[in-house]
């Protein structure tokens, strides 16, 4: 049922740097892989060849740029569901569908009780919801729950396909409610912060935002102090190089 | 963020032109302005019927009333089964009356109709069963509005306002229903001549529900995307402004389709304009004729129609300058 | 409270099948997970020495490569007029015979009028030496019109490029240097690279007009002006040198900049001095004797002036390099005029690498012996890496611009150091290890040797006695001496306007040259339809191997159909373009993993095929059958010299070889069972220095990249380029044309120099115009992919929000981009991050109406454009290339462009849409890709 559950064993999510993400897709398209034949319906494409080509998919990155002037920054901002904890999706949904696990805290939807009504997708304030244009029903980020308990897999793999493709390394999985994962250090040591606190949904992914940018101008102000040797005699400094040779 | 109007007139709609909005579906927008007239109908009906078949109110024909309020409500709740992808599904709605509010409406409004089946086809009108029929209607449109009044990503509806404006126009609604089914059918059996009572609940209940769409537009152009912008949306405003500059995908999207939906709002204030003449003066004006006139009944015939088409707007309106906060990451 | 079961653990795959990605040129390893004969899911190979598990958006998309509605089906003939796109399907055996006529014929005639060139192909082993046998010299894969300048930069300056030959030592390094690179054919490399860099704390600094991709994640970012890069990193080396911010030793020890060069006479100047052997000569600094560079003991002095013993006067080449680069005209205030870079920000730049190359310099444990015999008991790691490509590489001043990135890292002493830019195995290669371009001899007779080298003077070059070019695309004329790669760019207009001469077949694989890869793109359609006064096609007959319906398919005469990635066996070898890295060797195969679908087949054994009907030496035995089955067999049995074939691993007869060794009938097996690909550690004393390193000479002679130890100094000053500019002098009995002989004197300068590009300083056409790699799509040939092309279906152009307010133009608004040969309609997006006089697009997305089996009305063709169609194929005098006048590498970058609004929307031009070859199924209108293994 679409009541959230008063706590979860664990608070599986991502933590997404955006300190290091060059925007290539990778995660994109290798969810969208993994997903078309796992959990679920196919991810479903209308046109694929056509005039207009759309499909579902459960990871989007867009590209903004921040700041004024030339020396504006660009950011690739890659965006999933955010399996929040107080996830306005699952209680908002009428039929069941929308379920927060009580084990792991990974919000998903039982596709066979969805009656596609695209509520719940009007609930999450990220845009983490995509209805599949051929068989009707939501779908979202599973944060794979196929491949993080598939005993079929290497241990090694269990764990998101966006993660483990991520070229950058800018994706990482891992329990926020286990103070030594990888996910919770990360998020400890840089800060990691949530996409729209206001909307109050307390996301358990975090973003990792990046890291002061200025160098360019800051090269102006660093430089040693070029003083000392600049304009010295310019052709003193082939005998400069030459001295080297009386150390030896 | 849009400004604020400075003529502070909150018909002038200042929306920005070409902005997203959320995509106004006709089926949705049928569903709430028919079943909303249909369960405020029901509501009347539950208020005044009779336990004689004929009504307190002796005015309204309780038979043919019965009949509207269930063709509007379940002309208004098939209209919604459009709008779901998979509408023989649609039974399982019934099943989250804990924690939803869509749920809640699905058991609510076929209950009413139930209620109403009850009081008038078998008889069995009671003050109980009257009381509990207005109290269901009171609840389903209560539960219809908070579908959306519950969406904080939806600044502009995420107000208690917006219950009140469900509940006026179905209030509204259902009296001008009433008013004209009683004016219409005058020399049905135990009928007699129209009784003002109705023409004038109706004329207040129209007014007061356009007063509060205008308190509604008022609040709407001020609440833009309420306090989420593109900087909280990725946190990135310690950088500066933030704009988006790459699309995730250069083709449209269902999130874009459905919530970042693109539509010439040059309109908007016209439209409001018009809304607030089919749906509220022209009605009005139709009821004070028919009040002075005695009894002219195809008078008020006229403003039903007008009245719904009105609504129609306002609540095509209300989706097409409502903005979701998803299209912060799109602008 | 959970009561949705959920099956954790679905089977995934019934077998996982490795091999190498070729979404891209990168060749990732890919574990590709097979279901019922479908292919379920592509991972990264987490044991592939080039990815390590990761894979990028095209990589993984790698499945619906195979559902494309565009993949040719069977071999096809043209029946209707050529460009209309009507074929009729033949089979095999009719192509082939159709085809080998008609290389027969005119190899018989005269085989330079066969021009075979090929484009993103990995076998350019075997397409070079089929041609070579046939005996054209027209000949090149798309090097070209590639990366030419960065390769030929690289191997004439230090032995090896950047590109796939060489890679930041990202482990080590504190400081990464990226000049304009977007993409890279280290694709996925690159990404984990910069992720390591930033976990280490190195900091990361990108020069490039644009601050996307990894310019966005940049610790800094250096909004250059196009074309303008040498001058920066010239005005950096003048920095350097003024402060004494270089390090001496590296330069004496591993770099010519001790050898002297003759200040005289005019015949001999700027050659280096000489001993009997033929050895340079430098001034040892304990005896101040002149001694062979290399003699044992000999501790050459860098500003030493010396007279010889002829009596001339001879200088350091340090010396004439300070005396250059202390000029004004690098001067940081200088230098900031013309890069648009403040001059502060220059100095600072000096300032940051020089603190880093040797105040953050440490000791790394690895001892190591130099070729002299002395012993090093550590290394010193300099911790400056750099990195570029086409940014620097698609100007026409390329060669140069590269050649003074090499000449910045000489200066500091990073070639190949540890936290430097470290060379991957088979590289550094001195360049007089690489072959001299082969010679045409009679009809019948293969070339003298391949058809692509490096000359080292002028007698190298492909020029008839009045010094004109001998190739159709003028590539080693003096029109673009040391073209290494070719003019693929050049093939089409000239072979059009019968210049230097006509030709009878061109040869085209896996090239869009009707498209993306040409410029003046509606000029190449145009001259693929020609016709003379008797109405005949200039290009008489055109024969394409491509595996899609491409634009360029539509020109054909004949098609060739080829197959898929996954449906192939491929060799990606180290005598071809190799996937190593600093720490190993490493080659690869492709082999079917999925069964052909379609007539098809591999392009590759198609060309054997060839071969042997046309019975090219080498292909057939003594008894005239071929001597091999297919490519498998060939890639497996081909000795080039005894003991070396195409694959290094799993040599001779037991397979237990590695590098050396004869054939083994199971090698490819052995390579499959391992996960397709080998890979070999470098010693541990090999790493570093590998030029002078003498563990790693010993090493490279028993692996067989080389037969004898081949050391060599890095050269800060080109002798072969000196050779050139003599020989524009006046000297020498090979002599440039007279209209050439200026400008060879100017552009070939043995020390590195920055030139403005030939457009610059154009009042009417104020703006530079560049394209970028979208990392999500592979050229052209993404845009079947359903999945890939969601990301990219249409491209905008990116304009500097003061241009837009300037032009009056609003973001989504649509304008005309005008240049010197034309004008298209593109819309605009506004945007802050660029170089204010720069506007750019991403390559390749823009598509003909109804090509790739796509809708007429696609995005792609709606509002997608080219820039190609801007960009002129010849230079402002029209009797040129649009090239760089060294390598004649294909100036994409250099064009000039203005704008204003345009009135209606819609992309211009747009060209009838071509129809669809026959036999192709309908383009589904949905896709639910997996859904047999969803429920
Ligand atoms: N404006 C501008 N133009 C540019 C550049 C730029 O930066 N800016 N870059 C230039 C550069 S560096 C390059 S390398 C070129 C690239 O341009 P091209 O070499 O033309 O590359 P593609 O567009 O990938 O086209 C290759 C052809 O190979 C076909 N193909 C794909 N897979 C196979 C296969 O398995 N077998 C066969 N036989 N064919 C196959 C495709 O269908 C396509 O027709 O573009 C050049 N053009
Ligand atoms: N995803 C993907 N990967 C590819 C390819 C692809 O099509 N898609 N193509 C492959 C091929 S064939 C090639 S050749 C390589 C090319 O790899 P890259 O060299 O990375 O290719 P480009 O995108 O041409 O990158 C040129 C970069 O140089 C910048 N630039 C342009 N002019 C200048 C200049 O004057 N100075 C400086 N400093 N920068 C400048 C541009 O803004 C751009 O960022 O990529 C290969 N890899
Ligand atoms: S991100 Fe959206 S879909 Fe995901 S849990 Fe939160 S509200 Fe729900
Ligand atoms: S679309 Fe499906 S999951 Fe979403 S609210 Fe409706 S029924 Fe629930
Ligand atoms: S966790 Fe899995 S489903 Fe979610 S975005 Fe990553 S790959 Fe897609
Ligand atoms: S794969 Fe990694 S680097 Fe690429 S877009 Fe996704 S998060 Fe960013
Ligand atoms: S970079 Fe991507 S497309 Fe290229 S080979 Fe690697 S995985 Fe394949
Ligand atoms: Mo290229």
């Amino acid at each position: 049922m679409t009541s959230l559950p008063a706590s979860t064993d664990r608070r599986l999510g991502l933590v997404i740097d955006l300190d290091i993400c060059v925007g290539c897709q990778a995660c994109v398209v290798n969810c969208k892989a993994w997903n078309t034949g796992g959990y679920g319906a196919p991810l479903a494409d209308s046109e694929p060849w056509g005039e207009n080509p759309s499909g579902a998919w459960l990871n989007r990155v867009h590209g903004f740029e921040a700041g004024t002037g030339n020396a504006a920054a660009i950011i690739h901002f890659p965006k999933s569901c955010l399996h929040c904890d107080d996830a306005p999706c699952v209680t908002v949904c009428p039929t069941g569908a929308s379920i927060k696990r009580s084990e792991d805290g990974i919000v998903l939807v039982d596709e066979a009780k969805c009656m596609g009504c695209g509520l719940c997708a009007w609930a999450c304030p990220y845009g983490a919801r995509e209805m599949d244009p051929a068989e009707g029903v939501m779908k979202k980020c599973t944060l794979c729950v196929d491949r993080i308990y598939n005993e079929n897999l290497p241990e090694i793999d269990r764990e998101p396909a966006c993660v483990r493709t991520c070229p950058a390394n800018a994706r990482h999985f891992g329990d926020f409610d286990d103070p030594d994962s990888p996910v919770s250090r990360l998020t400890r040591e840089r800060g990691g912060v949530d996409l729209m606190p206001e909307q109050a949904t307390r996301p358990v992914n975090k973003y990792l935002l990046p890291t002061e940018r200025d160098g360019a101008a800051k090269l102006e102000a660093d430089g040693f102090n070029l003083a000392d040797y600049a304009d010295r005699e310019p052709h003193g400094i082939l005998a400069w190089v030459d001295r080297a040779l009386e150390r030896i | 963020m849009p400004t604020v109007n400075r003529m502070g007139f909150w018909l002038g709609s200042t929306a920005p032109l070409n902005a997203f909005s959320m995509h106004p579906a006709l089926s949705i927008i049928l569903f709430t302005t028919l079943s909303g007239a249909g369960l405020g109908l029901a509501a009347v009906i539950g208020l005044f019927g009779h336990p004689d078949g004929s009504a307190v109110v002796p005015q309204l024909p309780l038979l043919p009333a019965a009949v509207c309020a269930l063709l509007l409500t379940g002309g208004g709740l098939v209209c919604s089964l459009f709008h779901l992808r998979r509408p023989t599904r649609a039974w399982r709605a019934l099943s989250q009356w804990r924690s939803s509010w869509l749920s809640r409406e699905g058991i609510l409004a076929p209950a009413a109709m139930l209620a109403l089946a009850a009081l008038v086809f078998l008889d069995q009108y009671r003050l109980t069963v009257g009381l509990i029929l207005f109290l269901l209607c009171l609840g389903a449109t209560y539960a219809t509005s908070m579908i959306y009044a519950q969406l904080r990503a939806v600044p502009a509806w995420n107000t208690p306002q917006t219950a009140l404006l469900f509940l006026a126009f179905a209030a509204a609604g259902g009296l001008l229903t009433a008013a004209t089914l009683a004016s219409f059918l005058p020399d049905t059996p135990g009928l007699q001549a129209i009784d003002d009572r109705f023409l004038i609940a109706a004329t207040l209940a129209i007014l007061f529900a356009w007063a509060i769409q205008a308190l509604w537009w008022r609040r709407l152009d001020k609440v833009g995307t309420g306090a989420s912008t593109p900087e909280t949306a990725t946190q990135l405003g310690a950088i500066g402004p933030v704009r988006l500059l790459e699309p995730p995908h250069t083709g449209s999207n269902y999130l874009l389709d459905e919530m970042g939906h693109k539509i010439a709002r040059r309109h908007a204030t016209k439209l409001r304009h018009i809304a607030l003449t089919a749906g509220g003066l022209i009605p009005i004006a139709l009821l004070l004729l028919t009040q002075m006139s005695g009894t002219t009944p195809g008078i008020t015939l006229l403003a039903l129609p007008a009245h719904l088409a009105g609504v129609a707007i306002s609540r095509w309106l209300f989706f097409a300058e409502a903005r979701h906060t998803v299209t912060l990451y799109y602008s | 409270m959970n009561e949705h079961p959920v099956n954790l653990s679905p089977a995934v795959a019934d077998e996982i099948r490795k091999t190498t990605c070729y979404m891209c040129a990168c060749r990732c390893g890919v574990d590709v997970h097979v279901r019922d004969g479908r292919i379920r899911y592509i991972q990264g190979n987490r044991d592939h020495p080039v990815n390590k598990g990761v894979l990028c958006a095209k990589g993984s998309a790698g499945m619906l490569h195979l559902e494309s509605p565009a993949r040719l089906r069977a071999p096809l003939l043209r029946t209707g007029p050529r460009g209309s796109g009507q074929f009729e399907e033949i089979s095999w055996e009719q192509a082939l015979r159709t085809a080998s006529d008609w290389l027969a014929e005119t190899r018989k005639r005269n085989p330079k009028r066969l021009a075979f060139f090929t484009g993103r192909d990995q076998s350019q082993a075997l397409t070079g030496w089929w041609a070579q046998q046939y005996g054209t010299p027209n000949h090149a894969a798309h090097g070209g019109f590639c990366s030419v300048n960065m390769a030929a930069g690289g191997i004439y300056s230090i032995g090896g490029s950047f590109w796939e030959f060489a890679q930041p030592d990202w482990e080590r390094s504190r400081m990464l240097l990226l000049f304009g690179v977007a993409e890279d054919h280290d694709s996925n490399p690159i990404k984990l690279g910069l992720a390591e860099m930033r976990r280490n704390g190195a900091r990361i600094i990108s020069v490039n007009p644009v601050r996307t991709g990894y310019s966005a994640i940049a610790d800094s970012w250096i909004g250059i002006t196009p074309g303008t890069d040498g001058m920066l990193i010239l005005s950096l080396v003048g920095e350097l040198i003024r402060t004494r911010r270089i390090d001496a030793d590296a330069l004496r020890q591993r770099t010519n900049a001790a050898w002297l060069v003759r200040q005289g006479p005019p015949e001999r100047a700027g050659l280096f001095a000489r001993n009997e052997d033929g050895k340079p000569l430098v001034v040892d600094g304990q005896s101040g004797q002149l001694t062979a560079y290399d003699a044992p003991g000999v501790i050459p002095t860098l500003g030493q002036d010396a007279e010889l013993a002829d009596g001339e006067r001879a200088r350091t080449v340090f010396s004439l390099a300070v005396e250059k680069y202390l000029a004004d005209e690098y001067r940081p205030e200088a230098a900031a005029e013309i890069t648009g870079i403040p001059a502060a920000r220059i100095r600072g730049l000096a300032a940051e690498i020089a603190r880093t190359a040797f105040e953050e310099a440490y000791e790394v444990d690895h001892p190591w012996t130099d070729i002299q015999g002395t012993r090093h008991p550590t290394t010193l790691a300099r911790p400056v890496a750099v990195h570029a490509m086409r940014g620097i590489s698609a100007h026409a001043n390329g060669f140069q611009t590269c050649r003074a990135l090499h000449l910045l890292q000489m200066l500091l002493g990073v070639v190949d150091c540890p936290g430097g830019t470290r060379f991957k195995p088979p590289y550094p290669k001195p360049v007089e290890a690489h072959k001299r371009p082969g010679k045409p001899q009679q009809p019948g007779q293969p070339l003298t040797g391949p058809p692509l080298g490096y000359p080292l003077a002028p007698e190298d070059l492909l020029v008839d006695d009045a010094g004109e070019a001998v190739r159709l695309d003028k590539a080693f004329s003096w029109e673009a001496p040391l073209s290494a790669h070719g003019m693929m760019h050049a093939v089409i207009p000239n072979a059009a306007a019968g210049d230097p001469y006509p030709i009878e077949l061109l040869f085209l694989y896996m090239a869009n040259m009707a498209w993306n890869s040409s410029m003046n793109t509606p000029g190449a359609m145009q001259a693929l339809t020609e016709v003379d006064g008797n109405g005949e096609y200039r290009i008489p007959k055109i024969i394409v191997a491509d595996a899609f319906a491409s634009e360029t398919v539509a020109y054909a005469d004949l098609v060739l159909p080829d197959t898929s990635y996954l449906e192939r066996y491929d060799c990606i070898s180290l005598l071809d373009r190799p996937i190593g890295e600093p720490d190993l060797i490493a080659d690869a195969i492709r082999h079917p993993v999925v069964e052909t679908r379609g007539d098809v087949r591999p392009f590759q054994d198609v060309l054997l095929d060839l071969g042997s009907r046309l019975g090219l030496p080498g292909f057939n035995d003594r008894s005239g059958n071929p001597n091999w089955k297919d490519y498998a067999h060939y890639m497996a049995m081909r000795e080039f010299r005894p003991g070396i074939g195409p694959l290094a691993g799993w040599r001779g007869a037991k397979g237990d070889l590695s590098g050396r060794g004869e054939p083994n009938e199971r090698q490819l097996q052995q390579y499959i069972d391992a996960g397709g690909f080998w890979t070999e550690k470098l010693p541990r004393e090999a790493l570093f220095f590998k030029h002078v390193n003498a563990a790693y000479q010993e090493w490279a002679v028993k692996i067989g990249l080389i037969d004898a130890p081949a050391p060599f100094m890095l050269q800060l000053w080109s002798e072969p380029v000196q050779k050139f500019r003599l020989a524009s002098l006046g000297f020498g009995d090979c002599q440039p044309p007279e209209r050439l002989r200026r400008r060879i004197q100017e552009e070939f300068d043995p020390l590195p120099v920055w030139r403005a590009l030939p457009d610059a300083g154009s009042d009417e056409f104020p703006l530079h115009a560049i394209t970028q790699r979208p990392m999500a799509m592979y050229h052209s040939w993404g845009s079947q992919n359903p999945w890939l092309r969601q990301l990219h279906a249409d491209n905008r152009l990116y304009v500097p929000a003061e241009i837009c307010a300037e032009a009056g133009i609003a973001d989504g608004d649509w304008a005309w981009l005008e240049s010197r040969i034309g004008r298209i309609r593109v819309q605009v997006r506004r945007m802050q991050a660029v170089n204010s006089k720069t506007v750019w697009t991403w390559n390749a997305i823009g598509k003909r109406s109804g090509a790739w089996r796509l809708h007429p009305n696609a995005p792609e063709a709606r509002n997608g454009f080219l820039l190609n169609h801007l960009i002129p194929d010849r230079d402002a005098g029209g009797s040129m290339a649009n090239s760089d006048p060294i390598t004649g590498q294909a100036a994409w970058f250099d064009l000039r462009v203005r704008l204003r609004p345009a009135e209606t929307p819609g992309s211009e031009p747009r060209f009838s849409p071509q129809p669809d070859p026959p036999g192709l199924p309908e383009a589904p209108s949905e896709l639910r890709y997996g859904r047999e293994w969803t429920r």
